[in-house]
């Protein structure tokens, strides 16, 4: 694997890098932000994202950020002004976060959503669920995909095309219709974590079709190999070469295939929580972020909410851009470089 | 080939039928009867529950359940959608249609605008036009569409050309039949604009690649070196085989179509059906959720049967019974 990381292209390596990161902060989202995702004061209703200062009358002093004063203006919109009187000093590693300030105060790098939580902080906490679901997602779709795509490949014949069929039935379902009937048939009072599976489930089914199909197009061209020939005259069960010698040859090949099915069930997650069919409110995910964005109104006031949508898109185009250099190694005469 | 195309759908009405199916144990998975609901609600009496479930079989077994229903889709009976509190197919007619004319408008303008964009960047391979058009494409594929649409609607919110949302104005009925369908159109655009971007980035990668692999053949080579003007190499001998793939891409192209366009109605409000399902899923309104769904892979096995006869006037090579 080492070595086909160093065969990446430029932009491959760099969206790694990116993805890598992300991933980081996520697993580091307690540390490096100031509030917990539930964390809620609704003085603070859309407050705008708060400035660090660094200096105070010409004079390098610990950093600090003054307080917001609400006021409301002439249409009885809600307007915070800083207020110089009011001064919190940052504190650095205090009760086990980067950056706090102490409790009047409120740290809002960038910004704050309709009920006054800190949206640097639910962006990360959300990124545990958004990154996280794609790969359980295709974890579960890869492993469906290679078992049937397997079989199916490798007997050829009524067992292929039968298969098959399923496949083709799956795919005859536009993805997100899909993805809504599945929904509509999860009971309602399931807690957060068995949303979270179910939402998992529901991604996997979608995207498992077409992994199997391109797998199954791999096993059938390997079993007339001579390796598979082979271990048949040598009477190893049809079991142990599909999963010894046939398999493992195609997992290389389908990682390009692999990001970018990530990819899509990063979409895709997202576009199920923005409905308000995926991960419920107090939990976090880009997509239920990004519901508060959905009207136009709250956007206009405050711009900042539409920044989840900035971070489907770093993590969608990454895995993409990635997807697409890992295809360039596997297979150069894809792209014809 | 028409012997072909009737197999074609045959097998595929095969798989309407499983799809039927699923979706109806779909909706039986769920636990509890669908008409609990209507059982608490004081508005509705325990006669007409019980009349409604006599109606629709839901004391019997899965599958003869599931045969009644079959037999009512097939006499245009499809359920009772109790949201709206009308039978199913008065909200699905329209629906279906504007959900169509949506994904039809964004198919045209997808193809139009990607087959020139590949062409143009296949030609000037690795040129700052290539490079850029595939950042553009990359940047375009990964933008998810509702976050678009956001941007799209928040800019044309500042803008105020045009309407942000609907497909109708308030005053549509009053029109003249010119005013409507110019009033339509307009609401169009920014739905129509946003579904058709990520699909253009993706065709248009497509076709690069293909004129790029036919590029490379011999007939080509054979073509130029003959003095064949360059317009006539591409255009006439290039152009044409490396279109065929595309053609079958169309039936996959039409399910992400369907697939993206459910997600843009529910942000621009256009009144299609994926966003009467997201109603439907809402109110857990059961033969809405399973007639749209149905409907949706109905659209789905037309487009790919259209594909499938298009491929064939395309490319005459084609010899279908050989393969079957």
């Amino acid at each position: 694997m080492r070595k086909r990381i160093n065969h990446l292209n430029r932009w491959g390596k760099i969206c790694l890098s990116v993805l890598v990161l992300m991933y980081g902060l996520a697993i580091f989202a307690d540390f490096i932000s100031p509030y917990s995702y539930k964390d809620e004061d609704r003085d603070f209703s859309y407050c705008p994202p708060t400035a660090v200062e660094f200096m105070d009358h010409g004079q390098w002093v610990h950093p600090f950020i003054y307080g917001r004063a609400l006021t409301f203006n002439t249409v009885h919109r809600r307007v915070y002004v800083i207020d110089h009187a009011q001064r919190y000093p940052l504190h650095f590693l205090k009760g086990g976060r980067l950056l706090t300030v102490d409790a009047p105060g409120r740290f809002y790098p960038w910004g704050a959503d309709a009920r006054g939580r800190d949206l640097f902080s639910r962006i990360w906490y959300g990124a545990r669920i958004s990154l996280s679901i794609g790969l359980m997602g295709v974890a579960i779709s890869f492993i469906l995909g290679l078992l049937i795509g397997g079989i199916a490949g490798y007997y050829g014949g009524w067992v292929d095309s039968s298969l098959m069929w399923i496949c083709e039935m799956f795919m005859m379902i536009p993805g997100f219709y899909l993805m809504l009937a599945l929904r509509a048939a999860v009971p309602e009072n399931f807690n957060s974590v068995q949303v979270y599976v179910s939402v998992v489930v529901i991604l996997a089914l979608i995207g498992w079709a077409s992994l199997a199909r391109i797998i199954r197009g791999m096993a059938l061209s390997l079993r007339e190999r001579d390796f598979v020939l082979a271990a048949k005259t040598l009477g190893v069960p049809d079991i142990v070469i599909i999963f010894k010698h046939i398999l493992p040859q195609t997992i290389s090949y389908s990682m390009a295939a692999l990001m970018l099915t990530v990819s899509s069930y990063i979409l895709a997650e997202a576009g199920l929580s923005v409905v308000g069919l995926g991960i419920q409110d107090p939990i976090p995910s880009w997509g239920n972020l990004l519901s508060d964005a959905m009207g136009i109104v709250p956007v206009i006031f405050a711009p900042w909410i539409l920044l989840p949508g900035l971070f489907i898109f770093i993590a969608v185009m990454c895995f993409n851009v990635v997807g697409d250099s890992l295809r360039d190694v596997f297979d150069p005469m894809f792209n014809e470089k | 080939m028409i012997k072909h195309i009737i197999q074609r759908l045959c097998s595929k009405i095969l798989l309407l039928l499983a799809v039927s199916f699923f979706t109806f144990w779909l909706m039986h998975a769920t636990p509890g009867n669908f008409f609990d609901s209507l059982r608490l609600n004081p508005q509705i009496s325990q006669e007409t529950v019980a009349r409604y479930e006599n109606l629709y079989h839901l004391n019997d077994p899965l599958l003869s359940q599931y045969g009644h229903w079959i037999v009512n889709i097939l006499h245009g009976e499809w359920g009772y959608s109790f949201y709206y509190n009308v039978p199913v197919t008065h909200v699905l007619g329209s629906r279906l249609f504007n959900t169509f004319i949506l994904s039809f408008t964004s198919l045209l303008f997808t193809w139009s605008v990607a087959i020139p964009l590949g062409i143009w960047a296949a030609l000037r391979r690795n040129q700052w036009v290539d490079r850029v058009l595939s950042v553009i494409s990359f940047a375009a594929f990964s933008t998810p569409g509702f976050f678009l649409a956001v941007l799209v609607l928040y800019w044309a919110s500042h803008w105020g050309g045009l309407p942000l949302g609907g497909m109708h104005s308030p005053n549509y009925d009053d029109m003249s039949i010119v005013g409507k369908v110019w009033d339509t159109a307009r609401h169009l655009v920014i739905p129509a604009f946003v579904l058709s971007l990520s699909s253009i980035a993706s065709l248009q990668r497509i076709m690069r690649g293909n004129m790029l692999g036919v590029l490379r053949q011999q007939y080509i080579l054979a073509a130029r070196a003959k003095g064949l003007p360059e317009r006539v190499v591409i255009y006439h001998h290039a152009l044409r085989n490396a279109f065929n793939p595309l053609v079958t891409l169309l039936g996959y192209e039409f399910a992400a179509l369907l697939s993206g366009a459910a997600l843009i109605e529910i942000v621009c409000s256009w009144p299609g059906l994926g966003s009467l399902l997201l109603t439907a899923v809402r109110s857990k309104d059961v033969y809405l959720v399973m007639s749209s769904t149905l409907l949706a892979s109905v659209l789905l096995i037309i487009g790919n049967i259209l594909a499938d006869i298009l491929l064939t006037w395309v490319d005459p090579r084609i010899q279908y019974e050989k393969k079957n």
